[in-house]
């Protein structure tokens, strides 16, 4: 789950990371304790946001409040601005790049950190980019920090600095289950203290049962996507117009690259994981139908779920709640012939291969 | 011979008295697997399927000899699972459980480096050598005896291609299943370096997804290194960049990880990649 920026900041101020004096403001008298210029960083779980206009600078209250009724409400990427954070201008005199994030291929934390702070990291050529693994079981060292501070060739003091925030921020990042934190720029300000302009955090949702001080809000889900995720069901909303039902993500997956062979356009992700519970498979088909796509497509493999348990209570679902939305059904595996036969007396298309049903979704569909 | 695991694995289940734990122990006994124990706190002189029940894994260890543990306890204990599985001396551990925290995937996985035993998975559906053994949940019925190595990161994909395998009558020395997430014990890599050793596999079948760089990592390793024949499928060449598809590793992150870059890859390392799943036995039967 992405933090806000607000919300990454209260964590840096948990772990004593010096960020600028603020707070989320709402209207005038929120201004009374901030000392001007300041800045007003509308709050989006998304980057790009002051090319987009979502960052502006106020000289005083009068134009604070004009500035925030600009932000407040702006659509950024998507995200609609609910909430606006206003901190006090700092004086800069250095700007740096500090990361921590998961090297999949190592299987360790890696420390990125660059003289080239401010911009996005993507567009820093790499070798201005200094990276340092940590292996998880001894956790960062000293010698992982000398390293780095050397290649950034700063000033002792600055290096001090540097280097509690690259111990702090390490922490945060394995206490709070972490894939990202990233603080762009670290600044050493005029008075030589280090401190965090803005924070990215991303902690790793299968351990949010573990950090309950975590508010979670879930921006960047659509109402059903929400409603699937309460009732434990994977669902993706995509651009296009045929639903699809499989059993596994990479079943799902490899069945939205055959429908796009065949210039179709998935529009709903749905799987259905291991089970054959009759109770899971009515959610799902509706929840399928409240995303009302031209076609549903269902393509199952039966393994250890057998298709004909399935396939029942498909036809169960189908006969009870009646459906007005064409399925095609590709079924393979445990008991393939039995479960034909019962989603055909469901009123179903039947189809034997992957490419037959995606063909025939593609067609009915109607194209892209 | 197969990779990993063979006849000889003794296998202890840690989750074993669940409903998952009693099903696919029965399965495993079914396939021929040496299930010699099941480890489930405060349960110690139970039974399932005439396999006995222990307190913890160390003594199911000193007592039955097991070598090797399949983890199907859930997430949040799966980390103390798999630390005690590795300090009752197990030197192999599969890892079934999925929506572990990858946090502490990243300690057990480096602490079995350190005790120098594999580890397959987490969030994997196991690894079968046919004829010999079964670890995992895997279907038994999909598989058939013969030279190809399947190595992949997903579950049913895997069985849909495992299984159209076998109706062209292509066996499988070992399919390893290597999980959904973005920390995982045994890579491509380490899968394509054993099967590359191994004199019944003729051939190796990748099954990869969008996400992380396993997939360019395996092509570079695959040019220095590997001889044998490599077939692979990609799934994800649709799914939009930010989202991620059902396992926790598919996303397309910051632009990385997405399948054009993965096919690209392999492409270059001469690996024959198929647009559909069940193509691969078609490509295996033309080329090997």
């Amino acid at each position: 789950m992405k933090l806000f920026e607000y919300q990454g900041k209260q964590l840096f101020e948990k772990y004593n990371i010096s960020v600028p004096k603020g707070r989320l403001v709402k209207g005038e008298k929120d201004f009374s304790d901030l000392d001007f210029p300041c800045v007003l960083k509308a709050q989006v779980p998304i980057g790009g946001r002051g090319k987009a206009g979502g960052i502006k600078s106020a000289n005083d209250v009068k134009d604070a409040k004009e500035k925030l009724l600009q932000v407040l409400g702006m659509d950024i990427k998507g995200f609609k601005v609910t909430k606006v954070l206003a901190e006090e201008k700092v004086g800069i005199k250095k700007e740096l790049y500090l990361s921590i994030t998961l090297d999949r291929s190592k299987r360790m934390s890696l420390i990125m950190a660059s003289g080239q702070g401010g911009m996005d990291i993507e567009s820093v050529p790499d070798e201005l980019i200094f990276k340092e693994w940590v292996n998880p079981l001894i956790g960062v060292q000293q010698f992982n920090i000398r390293t780095i501070l050397t290649k950034l060739k700063l000033g002792k003091e600055e290096g001090k600095e540097v280097a509690q925030i690259i111990s702090k921020i390490y922490r945060l990042f394995r206490e709070y289950d972490c894939e990202l934190v990233e603080i762009n720029p670290l600044i050493i300000s005029s008075d030589g203290s280090a401190m965090a302009l803005d924070s990215k955090v991303i902690i790793n949702d299968d351990s949010l049962y573990r950090h309950l001080d975590i508010t979670v809000e879930n921006e960047e889900l659509t109402d059903l996507e929400k409603e699937a995720k309460e009732k434990g069901i994977a669902f993706i909303q995509l651009g296009g117009n045929i639903g699809v039902i499989a059993n596994g993500a990479g079943l799902t997956m490899a069945t939205l690259d055959a429908l796009n062979h065949f210039k179709g356009d998935g529009g709903v992700f749905l799987d259905l994981g291991g089970t054959d519970d009759p109770e899971k498979v009515k959610q799902a088909f509706e929840l399928m139908k409240k995303a009302k796509p031209n076609v549903i497509f269902l393509n199952l493999f039966g393994g250890i779920t057998k298709c004909d348990t399935v396939a029942k209570g498909v036809k169960a679902v189908i006969t009870k709640e009646g459906i007005d939305i064409p399925v095609i059904t590709r079924i393979k595996g445990m008991n393939e012939g039995a479960a034909k036969d019962i989603l055909k007396d469901a009123g179903l298309i039947t189809a034997t291969t992957l490419q037959d049903a995606a063909q025939k979704s593609s067609d009915l569909a109607g194209g892209k | 011979m197969a990779i990993f695991v063979d006849e000889k694995n003794k296998v202890v289940v840690q989750g074993a008295t669940g409903h998952q734990g009693v099903f696919h122990i029965g399965e495993m006994l079914g396939f021929g697997t040496k299930v010699v124990a099941g480890v489930t706190p405060g349960k110690a002189g139970q039974e399932v399927h005439g396999v006995p029940i222990f307190n913890n894994t160390n003594d199911a260890v000193v007592e039955t000899g097991a070598d090797t543990s399949l983890v199907l306890v859930p997430a949040r204990f799966a980390k103390d699972a798999v630390f005690e599985a590795l300090d009752a001396g197990v030197k192999t551990v599969v890892a079934i459980t999925e929506n572990i925290p990858f946090h502490d995937a990243m300690e057990f996985v480096h602490y079995a480096k350190y005790k120098d035993a594999v580890l397959i998975g987490p969030n994997c559906p196991g690894i079968a050598s046919p004829g010999k053994t079964k670890i995992g949940i895997l279907p038994g019925s999909i598989f058939k005896k013969g030279n190809v190595g399947v190595a992949s990161r997903s579950g049913t994909l895997t069985y849909e291609i495992v299984n159209s395998l076998s109706e062209k009558d292509i066996g499988q020395s070992t399919c390893v299943g290597l999980g959904g997430d973005p920390i995982i014990g045994t890579t491509f890599i380490d899968a394509l370096d054993a099967f590359e050793k191994d004199k019944e596999t003729k051939a190796v079948v990748l099954v990869g997804e969008i996400g992380g760089a396993a997939e360019e990592d395996a092509a570079e390793h695959i040019i220095e290194h590997i001889d044998k024949p490599v077939f692979a499928f990609i799934a994800g060449r649709t799914a939009p960049p930010g989202k991620r598809m059902g396992h926790a590793g598919a996303i397309i992150a910051r632009g990385k990880g997405t399948a054009k870059s993965k096919i690209k890859a392999f492409e270059k390392a001469d690996v024959k990649i198929a647009q559909f799943p069940t193509d691969i036995a078609d490509l295996v039967e033309k080329y090997s």
